[in-house]
């Protein structure tokens, strides 16, 4: 039976407080992963690895947060994302929202990208796949 | 010499689990001040003893060809405390290995006893999202973390 969008939030929020050491109430849709929850590199592989466990699903590398975007000279340049790289991340995120991003693709606001529901729309592509 | 933090393996089933012995004796310098007038062997060298344990786990399941770094405490709880005389039992298992990092569940037991549990995250610093580059000798596995497996991994250079 497929899970409804509350379930997942839960269970995201649930791997979240595990992964993060943060309080439940602290993880809501709109919050930012590094900005408001505290993360750093090695929780984003702990994050996958637990997300694979809690749904029972693969996620390849790089599939949920990109990887290869800021060290391509192509992609990023002066601090921002070029257009070529904004598209590239826009259609490798199709379940992130770029409304706020691509006014100002600040390669330091990039982290704004990865909020809560970012993952919450993930899971749910991969659960209807 | 090398900081190493269990006497030996008493299991090692590769890719899955490992168990490793440490005996704390009042010969060790360390517990003297830790404290003088009671001594105890301090919790964060029974987490580099889960760490060692589970380290040199993850680095056998990819055949030491990976340099396996503590990345992640994940969690360490521990309910009482260990003193000179006490054997300590770290059983380490990998729930998730992946090319990029590992990540491992454990217990610690003193004298068979349960107190304490020790979930850590490692990572597979080649393999960093960074792109950085390290040495290319593996300075993480060297011979004598190796022979500690020897009894029980063929392949393992003794």
């Amino acid at each position: 039976m497929a899970m409804s969008d509350a379930e997942v939030f839960e269970k995201v929020q649930e791997t979240l407080v595990e992964a993060l050491g943060v309080d439940d109430d602290e993880v809501t849709p709109e919050a930012t992963l590094t900005g408001d929850l505290g993360a750093e590199s090695i929780d984003f592989l702990d994050i996958v690895f637990r997300l694979e466990k809690a749904f029972d699903i693969k996620i390849p590398r790089g599939e949920l947060f990109p990887e290869n975007i800021l060290n391509n000279p192509e992609f990023a340049q002066d601090g921002k994302l070029t257009d070529k790289g904004l598209a590239e991340l826009k259609q490798r995120m199709p379940h992130a929202d770029f409304s706020d991003f691509e006014q100002d693709p600040d390669i330091n606001k990039m982290g704004e990208l990865f909020k809560v529901q970012t993952i919450v729309n993930y899971i749910k592509t991969k659960l209807a796949a | 010499m090398r900081w190493i933090w269990i006497d030996r393996f008493t299991a090692f089933e590769p890719g899955k689990r490992a168990e490793a012995v440490k005996n704390v004796s009042l010969a060790e310098e360390h517990v003297h001040d830790h404290w003088e007038a009671y001594p105890v062997h301090p919790a964060a060298l029974m987490i580099e003893g889960m760490a060692q344990t589970a380290g040199i786990l993850v680095g056998q399941a990819r055949g030491f060809k990976e340099k396996v770094i503590l990345a992640k405490i994940s969690r360490a709880t521990f309910e009482d405390v260990v003193t000179p005389g006490d054997q300590v039992t770290f059983q380490a298992q990998i729930e998730t290995i992946s090319d990029a990092a590992a990540a491992t569940s454990g217990t610690v037991l003193r004298n068979g006893d349960l107190i304490g549990r020790v979930d850590l995250m490692f990572s597979h610093i080649d393999q960093n999202l960074g792109g950085v580059k390290f040495p290319e000798e593996n300075f993480v596995f060297t011979g004598q973390f190796e022979r500690l497996i020897a009894p029980f991994v063929e392949n393992a250079d003794a």
